[in-house]
């Protein structure tokens, strides 16, 4: 058997359907429930075996169509670095505010990605964010939480 | 019917509807424009800003996304051979040589009438077969919905794994895991939370949709290095040439729309099928069908070749909305965005849909007839000008892109886990982009999960536990029995491909 990133793939698939389908029969359900036709766990006791039937096929035929992928091309470094922004934006948020936050999100994401039109990335960061804000909280009156404006007296 | 398109009328020419309508056509006109940035994403991005609206608007403005959306796709595919979404290819075969001969502005032109041709001719089917298919549909119990949902998934597996069948089975089965997620809607059990009470009601299917498609686009433009406004740079205001079409030219069109539009929107209707095959059919069958001279001109700028596959991919934009309005079950991925935006809403599409909110029913059907008008008068004359908004970089185009998802998913839940969430499946799905897993038949499974879950309860207790719901009706055998023949036929063919190799 020709041994790829797809058979890889499948193979992970299938145990992922084999650790759901022991989850699925892990579910509790209620007692007069147990033996009815059907009950919470049916469908995903189903679901399990679909998952290792389709995965198990793919493991097992052969697969004409390889997918290479060329990984020295691929650009890991920014890519890599635009994540971490967007988990660091995750983090602060609630404590920051709406406002800071995606404000120094977008700049910072302009910076990595190699812009350096100061001008141009602040217009797209701060002001941009503050008219999208005022369209969200006060044209759709959609509340945006936002600890640091409300510490300057912004926003009530 | 008249008393339905009146209200439709009423409710879709309001200042805010028909506004909303211009936006999602502008809108989708730009993504769209894009080259890997399809009417899903655009759809993706729009679904957050929908929800500060009443369902119709909602929905109003996510066709209007989705028709500018595919005349966007058409631009590009024929000022710089770049299709914007894979419908609008067999428009390239035909328009980017018109357009290299210097009558870009015609092949325009051409496309925008025939798209507004194609649909407002599917607009009139949908006007009369919606109806009729929705009496027809109330017939239907549980087992066939739960037949039909299959033959939808499979169906959807089959045209949109470009021969990895198997690979878009398993993305189903994905989508329907991740749907299990949650409460059950019975019993209230929890299932799959692993005591994590941010995923007690589920995965938003927002965040399902904006981590597959917007986020996860969007690192794959930076992953693989690509720059989909670099093209637009080259479009030159000037070089469009006159927009006029002349008669001999208009009646060759007279004779490629009817029957283009026909075809698109049958195959529209299939569940899965799409633009995609219905432009590449009608562009077939238009070329078996006109004279040997006109048949020699296809593929070097023929009015035929051009005007086919932009009436037929319209057409089937159209088409498509028939399953999801009358029977609920969607037939492509974007119509699945669009039914879990509306099941978001708290309206459950159906053969019941066109009676309990009539004014949603035929505001849509009306909406999209506006949206083609608007989409001539609009985007016709404004297209060399919004070719040139592309040119904005892709160091501002990706982190704008990032910003509209995580946004879309912080103001509906307020919670950074979903943030979390959303990157990680994003990450998976990244990868799997990476090796042709398609992300379509995924979110498909997702939105008709809970949908499935249910019609298979109901069969299973009226049945005692047997499975012989699935062969007590004519009509689940037929549904079946079609969806083994697709699985076989695939399976057969994965098996054969290899021996001819």
């Amino acid at each position: 058997m020709n041994i790829n990133t797809t058979k890889i793939i499948s193979l992970l698939f299938f145990i992922f359907s084999a650790f759901y389908l022991y989850t699925a029969y892990q579910i509790q359900v209620f007692a007069f429930d147990e033996n009815a036709p059907f009950n919470a766990r049916t469908f995903p006791i189903y679901l399990g075996y679909t998952g290792l039937f389709f995965s198990g096929l793919k493991l097992i035929l052969p697969d004409p169509d390889t997918i290479k992928v060329e990984h020295k091309t691929l650009e890991y470094k920014k890519t890599g670095i635009l994540i971490l922004i967007a988990i660091i934006y995750g983090a602060t948020i609630l404590k920051v505010g709406y406002f800071l936050t995606t404000s120094l999100f977008l700049f910072a994401s302009y910076y990595f990605l190699g812009e350096r039109r100061w001008i141009l990335m602040f217009l797209l960061s701060f002001p941009f964010v503050a008219v999208f804000m005022y369209l969200l909280h006060g044209v759709l009156d959609i509340y945006l939480r936002d600890p640091f404006l409300k510490s300057i007296g912004v926003m009530g | 019917m008249i008393e339905g398109i009146l209200i439709g009328l009423t409710t879709a020419l309001t200042f805010q509807n028909i506004f909303m309508v211009m936006i999602g056509c502008f809108f989708g006109t730009i993504i769209g424009m894009l080259p890997g940035l399809g009417p899903m994403t655009a759809i993706a991005l729009m679904i957050p800003i929908t929800y500060g609206f009443d369902p119709a608007t909602g929905l109003i403005l996510m066709a209007g996304v989705y028709y500018g959306a595919v005349f966007g796709g058409s631009t590009s595919s024929i000022l710089l051979n770049a299709p914007g979404v894979p419908g609008t290819v067999a428009t390239s075969f035909d328009g980017y040589p018109m357009a290299q001969q210097g009558k870009a502005g015609k092949a325009l032109a051409i496309a925008a009438w025939s798209s507004f041709a194609g649909g407002t001719l599917s607009a009139i089917y949908l006007l009369f077969m919606a109806p009729s298919l929705s009496k027809v549909s109330l017939s239907f119990r549980s087992p066939d919905y739960f037949a039909l949902m299959i033959l939808g998934l499979t169906a959807i597996a089959a045209f949109s794994s470009k021969g990895q069948f198997l690979k878009a089975m398993m993305m189903v089965v994905l989508g329907l895991m991740l749907a299990s997620v949650g409460q059950d809607s019975l019993s209230d059990i929890t299932r799959f939370t692993f005591d994590n009470m941010n995923l007690t009601d589920g995965i938003s299917f927002v965040l399902v949709v904006m981590a597959t498609f917007a986020m996860s686009e969007a690192l794959t433009i930076i992953l693989k290095r690509n720059d989909p406004t670099a093209a637009a740079k080259q479009v030159s205001l000037t070089e469009l040439g006159s927009i006029k079409i002349n008669k001999e030219e208009r009646g060759k069109m007279y004779k490629t729309i009817p029957r283009s539009s026909i075809i698109g929107f049958l195959i529209g209707v299939l569940p899965g099928a799409g633009a995609t095959i219905a432009s590449f059919l009608a562009y077939g069958m238009e070329r078996n069908l006109v004279k040997d001279d006109e048949k020699e001109k296809f593929g070097k700028g023929s009015v035929n070749g051009l005007s086919a596959p932009e009436t037929a991919n319209n057409a089937a934009c159209s088409g498509s909305f028939v399953p999801m309005l009358t029977l609920g079950i969607p037939g492509s991925g974007t119509t699945a965005v669009m039914l879990g935006a509306l099941l978001g809403f708290g309206i459950q599409p159906g053969p019941r849909l066109y009676m309990t909110n009539p004014e949603i029913f035929w505001s849509v059907i009306m909406s999209m007839y506006i949206g083609m008008v608007i989409l001539l008068i609009l985007n016709l004359p404004l297209i060399p000008y919004i070719a040139r908004i592309l040119a904005v970089p892709k160091n501002y185009l990706i982190p704008l892109i990032l910003f509209f998802s995580i946004t879309g998913i912080y103001v509906m839940s307020f919670n950074n886990f979903d943030i979390y969430l959303m990157i990680g499946i994003a990450l998976v799905a990244t990868f799997l982009r990476l090796y042709d897993f398609p992300m379509p038949p995924l979110i498909l499974a997702f939105v008709l999960g809970g949908l499935m879950e249910e019609n298979l309860r109901r069969s299973l207790l009226l049945s005692n536990g047997s499975w012989e719901f699935l062969w007590d009706r004519t009509l689940t055998v037929c549904i079946l029995l079609t969806t083994i023949s697709i699985v076989l036929w695939h399976i057969y063919k994965t098996l054969t491909k290899k021996t001819n190799q």
